[in-house]
């Protein structure tokens, strides 16, 4: 039983929690070699590169080793090739705030292991990739907080789409290299650090069930403060 | 030693079918009360909106079974939803089940005017039905052409495809591409199923109902029961594989990869499933598995009616491992099915099984009878890696496989419309 002793600080804006749901669509482009990933991956939508990296790791959340993005999968899985999956795996979309910048550090890795392994680049994978695209529809979850003790209250009762929705895939909407939760703690609520501390949990070890525990446990340390 | 056991639990009268209807709310243990509530949330948009759903059967089938629980939750969700059923005679639903082979890649051998029949059939259940929904979403290939009841206006019509396409005898399919292309999106279960068409075609996951009697949790006591009752000992290792007795599922391989592990593990292998009682090919398979076990006890061939589920349910519950060693696939429910009761997963990578077995995170693929065997071993000698496989499969069919993620991406499929 946590008790909250701390004076609360009210925001000016409120937080409100919404939550998102992805439609898949399926593209018409099909790679069945690492030469074709590459092209694939230089022609494909910018959707298409979020389905493949944020939402793959929204898909694939409750993974905690091992599992960063669909083209690394791919490389490892069908193409068994460990050592580019394993480069293309180490990118971490967290570092970035723009789809041009994502789409262009893969190109990069798949032509620079292309260019030095033509003959692996051209061997047919046992699957073909499918490049698909995700469309994110927003709901709003009709909660709002605004202090740190409903904002800790709700968290508590979050669905994994609105933990993506906010924590993860909220760094394009933003073009930050932060969350939502983190901007509105830092700004409404002036508490950086704690904002700083949120930003750090890594998506990647952490599946999105623990990454919010360690929110709320962040959270209720600050409100015992 | 003994011959194989071998079990044919075959009656007359199949017994009632699985007809509970759950509310969402009874969903709430299965994936969180958070969940539910989102579902919630995304359909307070579309409250009062009409949905009508229409395929060929009223029971049977995968999609029939699917709609007797995805339209009650829809209606609670406020959705005013309707289900129409399309009739035909013989002739119609004989020229259908030659569409639905041809679109799996047979040949197509009825006459021309074959198409004409199909196109009256769809004629008089255009007369029949109304078309007055804003979504309508058209289910397989035999009420097609419905299509051309489409009103003027602000409806949105969908094609859900449920079948495998990605070989279709191309006289069929260039008869119904156009048809198809009239829709306003298709939606298909696999990426690989998918065709080139002029409209947006959209990833829909098959799904398994959690709480129906083929997943929901048993007691352990009625699991014992169930093995005792097939004399499958519970305290040795058991590999076991439900599938229909077809050469597409491999069951000789499947058995040939039992033996290699039976040289290091004192295992038994568990072959379940039907289809040889009224399926002349079905039952020739099962007399070459039979031969190819030779004098082996520990081998239980099961095979079962279709209303088994409750049987079908304990022996994967009650299994070491389960196998999906199929040559062919369509998405491979029973994969899904596996992974849900937390037992690891040892399946080819073929169809849709790798994108819910994704090697070394949620189970293990092989590519061959040798590189199964090896796996299997693999997971014999460790069966902590075993269970941790096992639970990220659990976790990978609960964000992605069950029947409220079905009911959620219909529910966004409409929200994306409204919002275009």
């Amino acid at each position: 039983m946590t008790t909250i002793i701390n004076a609360p600080v009210c925001a000016k804006a409120p937080f409100h929690f919404a939550t998102a749901s992805y439609l898949v669509r399926i593209g018409n482009q099909v790679a069945c070699d690492l030469l074709e990933l590459q092209q694939g991956i230089a022609d494909c939508s910018d959707a298409s590169i979020f389905h493949h990296t944020f939402q793959s790791l929204g898909r694939h959340h409750f993974l905690t080793e091992g599992f960063s993005n669909d083209f690394a999968q791919w490389v490892l899985a069908s193409c068994n090739r460990p050592a580019l999956a394993e480069q293309l795996a180490s990118l971490d979309i967290r570092d970035y705030v723009s789809l041009a910048d994502l789409r262009g550090d893969l190109g990069r890795l798949l032509r620079d292991y292309c260019q030095a392994n033509p003959r692996e680049a051209q061997q047919t994978g046992f699957e073909p990739f499918y490049f698909a695209e995700s469309l994110e529809e927003e709901a709003p979850l009709g909660i709002e907080a605004w202090t740190l003790a409903e904002f800790y209250e709700a968290l508590k009762h979050l669905p994994h789409g609105s933990m993506q929705f906010h924590f993860v895939t909220s760094r394009l909407r933003l073009h930050l290299r932060t969350n939502d939760f983190s901007v509105w703690i830092s700004r409404e609520l002036g508490l950086r650090d704690l904002a700083r501390r949120i930003d750090q949990i890594d998506v990647y070890t952490n599946t999105l069930d623990s990454a919010c525990i360690k929110i709320t446990r962040l959270i209720e340390s600050e409100l015992h403060r | 030693m003994t011959h194989a056991h071998i079990e044919t639990t075959q009656t007359q009268t199949p017994p009632p079918a699985d007809v509970r209807v759950s509310r969402l709310d009874d969903y709430i243990s299965v994936v969180g009360a958070s969940e539910v509530a989102e579902l919630r949330a995304f359909a307070e948009r579309l409250r009062h909106r009409s949905v009508q759903m229409v395929n060929s059967t009223a029971v049977g089938g995968g999609v029939a079974e699917m709609l007797n629980r995805i339209v009650p939750l829809m209606e609670e969700l406020e959705l005013a939803i309707r289900w129409d059923v399309i009739t035909g005679g013989d002739d119609f639903f004989a020229i259908t089940k030659a569409f639905h082979n041809a679109l799996h890649g047979a040949t197509y051998d009825l006459p021309d005017d074959s198409f004409a029949t199909f196109l009256r059939y769809n004629q008089q259940n255009r007369t029949r039905l109304n078309f007055d929904s804003e979504f309508t979403v058209i289910h397989d290939p035999q009420p097609a052409a419905l299509i051309e009841a489409r009103p003027s206006g602000r409806s949105h019509w969908i094609w859900r495809c449920h079948i495998d396409l990605s070989h279709p005898n191309q006289r069929v399919w260039q008869f119904l591409a156009p048809l198809v292309s009239r829709y306003d999106a298709a939606i298909f279960s696999s990426p690989s199923f998918a065709r080139q068409l002029p409209v947006p075609q959209y990833l829909f996951y098959p799904s398994i109902d959690p709480l129906a009697d083929k997943n929901r949790e048993l007691e352990p006591t009625f699991i014992t029961e169930v093995l005792s009752r097939f004399q499958i000992d519970q305290h040795r290792p058991i590999l076991t594989q439900i599938s229909r007795f077809d050469r597409l599922k491999d069951p000789i391989g499947v058995l040939r990869a039992y033996q290699i592990v039976k040289r290091y593990f004192d295992c038994q292998l568990v072959l379940a499933g039907g289809g040889a009682a009224d399926d002349p090919e079905g039952e020739q398979v099962l007399a070459e598995v039979r031969e190819a076990i030779g004098k082996d006890n520990d081998v239980h061939i099961l095979d079962l009616p279709p209303w088994s589920h409750l049987e079908i349910n304990a022996l994967q519950r009650g299994s070491t491992i389960v196998i999906q060693k199929s040559l062919r696939e369509g998405f491979g429910l029973t994969v899904t099915e596996a992974l849900w009761k937390k037992k690891p997963v040892v399946a080819s990578a073929v169809g849709g099984i790798p994108t819910q077995v994704i090697h070394k995170h949620t189970g293990l693929l092989a590519h061959s009878i040798e590189g199964t065997a090896y796996q299997l071993r693999f997971l014999l000698s460790n069966p902590a890696i075993a269970q941790k496989l096992a639970e990220q499969g659990h976790d990978h069919v609960r964000e992605n496989f069950l029947i409220t993620g079905n009911v959620r991406r219909y529910l966004t499929l409409f929200l994306h419309f409204l919002r275009n």
